[in-house]
């Protein structure tokens, strides 16, 4: 009986935090969006209406929709490309003594804020900025520049499961691969991939979520540039509900995307 | 394992309710001792105060940037440290970008005071966040001009709500290195961009529909706009077409004026819609900027002090307006944001004597020119009855619909 009280008094105020903090706010998004506002102050009025939704798959909504995704897609596929091997070097070529510095190295741009970071961006595309003065041109204000900025800022979070994944990848696997006949290529594709699978998966949950939501960098490197997140902002001073509304396609998308993810394994190695 | 999700819906959906019924009324009630003001807008009842008590030692002030500077921004720039030693309110400032930030912020209750344009304070006034004045309590009230005070923007049936801060026109800013021809038309930022083409900038706002209903005042005469803020659906429709023909020549939007200043220096932006104030400090910059008031005429504002409902610093916030609209303090204002001054006595206290003319503080012919932001609500505010006009819902419409074009 005692102990059951401390197991209460331990797991209470989180779980207290869980369900009111977070759960109350999400199931407090999602009723909001079922109202509507008061056309001249802008109040929101509480009379149940489906409006928002229906507006929210219109065509210009569906298009910002697809263009988050798009954003979130290219900037998690990039994150891969690029820790994929730098992830390997780390754990496999590099020598065990760098090995620290250079996961040191990794985490170093994450003590910097995201704000400098991102105006540092703003800087080099700019024309006759760092970019177009090293490759003669530069993407300028917009996805690019968007894609390019949050693919910098996630890269961390996709480099360090990977590198625990090739950590992880016993040597003999590979030695039994070569053993076998099988070449580089191969072992690569049937070997490693797959065991990478997981990691990688694990990875993209931070990148594709923190790409979704974000809409500090894509105003500061995005130009004219709608995503979710500026389109909730936008809103959100004139018309909250559709701002909720708004909120709920990305919880939506979420949710569908760690269903799917849940699905490789990925998230018993979080 | 059942049970225990079963009963973990269950209470989530418990506190689901719980907090829906607990987020605050936020639908003004409409009360019987409300009052109706033109345009069927419903008035709450609310009492201005009747003596400053000892002031509350601090006040919260809700301000465009450059209306209440601590000399933070620019050393130079300080009217506020004086304040506080002398009356006994330390003020802590916000600034704001666009009006509708104003007033989601107004609605948190947390600032005593804030510095409303035309299209703010009749929101303000109908949802019962800011309260009427009483003016007897702000001795510079005498001083301020005729033609600023008691304004459909700042009075309700004969009731006024705040004390007029200033007032100025939206200008058309251009780098003079690369825009030549200076322009002289608002058309160098709609119709006629040239070579400005994904050089535009323009104001990130729905208001920003006015600025383009006001172009289309001269260029499409047949359209027949009387007033920027009093357009049917024909003449929102002919807005909205301009300005989404005008997002393919932008760079980009603009609401933080730091942002459009550090635009303009590196070029990403070389034209668009500014106020003097930012004209100032990019030229401060070193930025060879120029801001001209366009052949056509421009939007502006006439800003209004206004004192929250739910203010706990009412003292305070009546002592801090009272300094900003006093002679000395209203000039260095308008000096610095680049604008009228309301008080007919700041012009002779403006470091350049010639400021009041610069900025025809007395000139009403000149500020018959300039359309002051406005609400705009089904009423049509230039007075046709024929037809409805559209509201400020329908406006942030067009606008996210431009926006997402």
């Amino acid at each position: 009986m005692r102990r059951r009280r401390g197991l209460a008094v331990l797991l209470g105020p989180p779980m207290l935090w869980l369900v009111v903090a977070y759960l109350g706010a999400l199931a407090v998004i999602f009723a909001t969006a079922f109202w509507t506002t008061d056309p001249f102050t802008n109040l929101v009025v509480r009379t149940f209406t489906v409006e928002n939704f229906r507006e929210l798959l219109s065509g210009t909504y569906l298009g910002i929709i697809g263009r988050t995704l798009l954003i979130a897609v290219l900037v998690t596929v990039l994150c891969v490309l690029v820790a994929v091997p730098f992830a390997f070097f780390m754990a496999r070529v590099a020598p065990r003594r760098f090995r620290g510095l250079l996961l040191a190295g990794v985490l170093v741009p994450l003590w910097a804020s995201y704000l400098v970071k991102a105006y540092a961006w703003r800087t080099m595309v700019q024309p006759g900025g760092v970019v177009d003065g090293t490759f003669g041109a530069t993407p300028g204000y917009g996805l690019a520049a968007v894609v390019l900025t949050l693919t910098y800022l996630w890269l961390p979070y996709m480099v360090l499961p990977v590198y625990a994944a090739f950590e992880r990848l016993p040597e003999s696997h590979l030695e039994a691969s070569a053993d076998l006949g099988g070449r580089a290529g191969t072992t690569f594709r049937r070997i490693v991939v797959p065991s990478l699978l997981p990691a990688i998966a694990a990875g993209s949950v931070f990148t594709f979520s923190l790409s979704l939501g974000d809409y500090i960098a894509v105003q500061i490197v995005g130009g004219k540039l709608q995503v979710l997140g500026t389109a909730v902002l936008q809103n959100i001073t004139l018309d909250l509900p559709f701002a909720a509304a708004l909120g709920t396609a990305s919880v939506v998308i979420m949710v569908l995307y760690l269903l799917a993810v849940r699905r490789t394994g990925a998230l018993d190695n979080l | 394992m059942r049970t225990s999700r079963k009963s973990l819906i269950g209470t989530v959906a418990a506190v689901a309710v719980l907090a829906l019924a607990g987020c605050g009324s936020s639908t003004p009630s409409s009360s019987p001792g409300g009052s109706a003001a033109p345009g069927g807008m419903q008035v709450p009842d609310l009492k201005p105060l009747d003596k400053l008590g000892p002031p509350e030692g601090q006040v919260n002030v809700l301000a465009w940037p450059g209306y209440v500077e601590d000399g933070s921004n620019d050393p130079k720039a300080d009217w506020v440290t004086d304040f506080e030693k002398t009356s006994g309110c330390s003020v802590n400032i916000k600034t704001f970008g666009t009006s509708d930030e104003a007033v989601q912020l107004m609605r948190t209750g947390q600032y005593d005071a804030v510095s409303a344009s035309g299209d703010a304070t009749l929101r303000l006034i109908a949802a019962g966040d800011v309260e009427p004045v009483n003016t007897s309590l702000v001795k510079n009230y005498a001083d301020i001009f005729d033609a600023l005070k008691m304004k459909p923007w700042n009075s309700v049936n004969g009731v006024a709500y705040g004390i007029p801060h200033g007032r100025g026109a939206n200008l058309l800013m251009y780098r003079t290195d690369m825009v030549k021809p200076a322009p002289d038309s608002w058309g160098a930022v709609f119709d006629q961009v040239g070579a400005q083409k994904g050089k535009v900038t323009a104001y990130d706002s729905p208001i920003y529909i006015a600025d383009a209903a006001l172009y289309l005042m001269t260029t499409k005469p047949e359209l027949g706009i009387k007033d920027p803020y009093a357009l049917d659906d024909k003449q929102l429709a002919a807005a909205v077409d301009l300005l989404k023909a005008q997002k393919a020549n932008i760079s980009e939007y603009w609401s933080d004026y730091l942002k459009e200043v550090q635009a303009f220096k590196t070029g990403t932006s070389t034209i668009g819609t500014t106020w003097q104030v930012i004209a100032n400090v990019a030229q401060g910059e070193k930025a060879p900027v120029e801001a001209v008031l366009p052949k056509e005429g421009a939007t502006g504002w006439s800003d209004t002090w206004m004192v929250s409902a739910k203010s706990k610093n009412k003292t305070c916030a009546y002592l801090l307006v009272d300094h900003l609209v006093s002679p000395k303090v209203n000039a260095q204002i308008a000096e610095f944001f680049g604008e009228a001054p309301a008080n007919k006595k700041a012009c002779a206290e403006t470091a350049d004597p010639n400021h009041c003319r610069v900025f025809h503080a007395e000139d009403e012919a000149f500020f018959s020119k300039i359309r002051y932001w406005n609400t705009p609500i089904s009423a049509c505010l230039d007075g046709r009855t024929e037809v409805k006009c559209t509201d400020y819902a329908a406006w942030t419409k067009a606008w996210t619909e431009i926006r997402n074009s």
